[in-house]
This record gives C-alpha cells, sequence and structure tokens, in this order.
C-alpha cells in the first residue's frame, strides 16, 4: 500500500509590491533588504483571503493532475491565518472548489506548516480508508504583519500551494522525517494573542495583533536546529548527500539557506530558491517552491528522485522530509 | 589560542584572509559585516567554547570577542 505525489500547483495575488515601494513608508532601502534577506518583491492580497488563496490553489493541483474536485477525500490546509478561528480554512476551500462533504481541518504550525500537514497527510493515506488527499499550505500575512515595524514587515508575502497525494501500490513517497516543537522558544516569534474575556478575567487585555519576531533568536533556532534535523534524517535514512536531489527549505530568508547549507558543509546550489519574487510565505513557501520547479521540469513526479522538504519557523516547529518524487 | 580559534571562525565566515583579521579589526568598518554575518560569527563562537553569548551590543572588533570569550570560559 503506498502513496505518490501525484499533482503540484500554487496560486499568488496578483499585485507585487517591490522593495521600492516599501521605501515610501519604511526606513528601509532596496539594498538593505536585497543584502540581507534575498528579497525583491513579495505579492499582497488586496481582495482574496486565505481561502481564496487556497481554493485557487486546489483547482490548479487538480487541473494539473487531471482529477476532479469530487474524487478529493480529504483536505488538509496548514496555516496560521485563516480567515476565521471557525470555520476552518480547509472547510471554507472545500465548499469553494466543489468537494463532497469530506474530512477538512487545518493545521496551525506555522512556517513549518506544510511539512506536518505533509506528516499527518501520508499516514491518513496509509490508513488506506481515502484515495485522493489534498494538501495546501496557503497564507495571507500581510493581514498579520506590523506594517510600521521595518524589522519585520519587508520579509513577508502572500501565496498558496499544495500538492495532491494519491493511494497507489508499492511504497509511500515518505522515505523519512525528523519533525519536531519547541514550545519553551514559542515566544520568540508570535502573533495573534487572544485575551481572556474581560467580562470574566481581571487579567488585562493584550491585543497583540501584529507578527513579531526576535531575530537574532530565530536566525540562531534556524542555522541550529534546521542543519540538525537535516542531518538526522539523512543518517536515520542512510542517504548520503549525493542521493538528493534538491531541497526544498522553507523560504524565509536566502541568508539563512546559505547558512544552513555552510553548516551541512553542501553547496548552497543544493538549496532551491525562490525568494526573490514572494519573500517569506510561511506555510506556503514549499508547495509554492515545489511546483516551481515541478513546472519548470526541473523535478520530475514519477521519477522517483528524492528530494528533503524542510520547514522552521513560529512554535517554535520545525521538521524534514525525505520523499521520493 | 582563543584568538586564532576566533580567527578562523571569522576568516571562513567573511571569507577573509588571516591579515584581513586581526586584533583591532572592526567587524562593520574594516570587514563589512552585517549583524546576519556577526550572527553567524556568535553563533559558530558559542558552539566551538561551548559558550553563550547573549547580546552583540559592545562586539564590535576581534578583540572584543576574544575578550568576552576568555572571560566566559573563565566562569566554567
Amino acid at each position: 500500500m503506498g502513496t505518490k505525489i501525484v499533482g503540484t500547483g500554487s496560486y499568488v495575488p496578483e499585485r507585487i509590491i517591490s522593495n521600492e515601494q516599501l521605501e515610501t513608508f519604511l526606513e528601509t532601502s532596496d539594498e538593505w533588504i536585497k543584502s540581507r534577506t534575498g528579497i525583491e518583491e513579495r505579492r499582497i492580497s488586496e481582495t482574496e483571503n486565505t481561502s481564496d488563496l487556497c481554493a485557487k490553489a486546489a483547482q490548479h493541483i487538480l487541473s494539473n493532475a487531471g482529477v476532479s474536485a469530487e474524487e478529493v477525500d480529504f483536505i488538509v490546509v496548514a496555516t496560521m491565518t485563516p480567515d476565521y478561528l471557525s470555520p476552518s480554512t480547509a472547510s471554507l476551500v472545500q465548499d469553494k472548489i466543489g468537494a463532497h462533504s469530506i474530512m477538512s481541518f487545518d493545521v496551525n504550525a506555522a512556517c513549518s506548516g506544510f511539512v506536518y500537514a505533509l506528516s499527518i497527510a501520508d499516514k491518513l493515506m496509509q490508513s488506506g480508508s481515502y484515495r485522493y488527499g489534498l494538501v495546501l499550505g496557503g497564507e495571507v500575512m500581510s493581514k498579520i504583519v506590523d506594517w510600521s515595524d521595518r524589522s519585520t514587515a519587508v520579509l513577508f508575502g502572500d501565496g498558496a500551494g499544495g500538492v495532491l497525494l494519491k493511494h497507489t501500490q508499492g511504497e509511500s513517497f515518505v522515505l523519512g522525517e525528523d519533525i519536531h516543537a519547541d514550545g519553551s522558544r514559542g515566544h520568540a516569534l508570535t502573533a495573534g494573542t487572544l485575551s481572556l474575556s474581560e467580562k470574566w478575567s481581571s487579567q488585562e487585555a493584550e491585543y497583540q495583533y501584529p507578527l513579531q519576531m526576535e531575530g537574532r533568536s530565530i536566525f540562531d533556532f534556524a542555522i541550529r536546529s534546521v542543519p540538525q534535523s537535516i542531518q538526522n534524517l539523512l543518517s536515520d535514512t542512510n542517504t548520503p548527500f549525493e542521493d538528493v536531489e534538491c531541497i526544498v527549505a522553507h523560504q524565509a530568508n536566502e541568508r539563512i539557506l546559505k547558512a544552513i547549507a555552510k553548516k551541512l558543509k553542501v553547496s548552497p546550489e543544493l538549496f532551491a530558491v525562490n525568494i526573490s519574487k514572494y519573500g517569506n510565505t510561511s506555510a506556503a513557501s514549499i508547495p509554492i517552491l515545489l511546483h516551481e520547479l515541478v513546472a519548470e521540469d526541473k523535478l520530475v513526479l514519477g521519477s522517483s528522485k528524492k528530494i528533503v522538504l524542510t520547514g522552521f519557523g513560529g512554535g517554535l516547529t520545525w521538521g524534514s522530509m525525505l520523499i521520493q518524487l | 589560542m582563543t584568538f586564532s580559534k576566533i580567527q578562523e571562525i571569522i576568516m571562513d565566515q567573511l571569507d577573509k584572509d588571516e591579515e584581513e583579521v586581526q586584533l583591532t579589526t572592526n567587524f562593520r568598518e574594516d570587514l563589512e559585516a552585517d549583524s546576519l554575518d556577526l550572527f553567524q560569527i556568535i553563533n559558530d563562537i558559542e558552539d566551538e567554547f561551548d559558550i553563550k553569548i547573549e547580546s552583540e551590543e559592545g562586539l564590535n572588533t576581534v578583540q572584543d570577542i576574544v575578550n568576552f570569550v576568555e572571560a566566559e570560559v573563565a566562569k566554567k
């Protein structure tokens, strides 16, 4: 009993915001942003919420795979920027794409969300109860960014992407995984505090909606935990780096990816990069990049090539998966 | 000893030659290092000496780092 990825797809909002446009209201510069992050522009949603981006990405995936929405057996959406606390983004997507009343739920593991969702989806597929499973990562980060904070506002963007899983004969596409969370360091990256009710609680309500990040703590975390996770994954699966076609890592910052490559003593070329166009799209970054590589024929579904997916972010959460295309 | 290890880390991170990394060398002015370069250097130094450097404030020159590391190592 096995599972394969049979389709990829993505959708990003139309509006492009360049670094120069940010210069008009933030004390920053194109040169500063580019040299420290690799970001040149990002997409910002003006009319579409997270479920809209996810539904469009889902339609793109289904059309690429030649599968209809009625055939999908479950939907998992990784997001930290849902339309509502309830209904879930996945429920909204189910309706928008015209799927049946199938199991639909969200996973919140911030920028590691797609890796978490794919890991969960793989276990669901292993049960043998489902034929097709849709796994999406989508964010409208512009909703939670503090647009007056130049240290974080320049980093994020909006978008969605995902994969369609199909139950097949043979092996599972997941060859190994190494997934973690450390809540003791969760305060280093927070967004959207919900306080207790003032009617019942004497605690002062904290209306702290914007995203806040301790830059150095997160940088430190990323360059220590991510290389460790990739190393554990490859050693547990007896996979040398030479067998890894490419590493599709969360696009947080190009400098972080280079630092991770340096720690791993591998060429930075092994890491696929598209952050210049989209910024950090949190849970959407891995599936958007994965689809781009597939669309450009740099990766071929069904080729049996091995790639590493690795996510890291709020929670703190991090995780890597070795998958076979 | 402390200096040579730190010098090696800085040379490796910033791709510089030995002559460019001396005790009086200033990270930002002489080596054009930015905050992320400094974070990476600090990260490697923490691992190398098994110490924690809570803040990069006041660490402007190689000498600053050598002094800090020697004081931390002496506390252990």
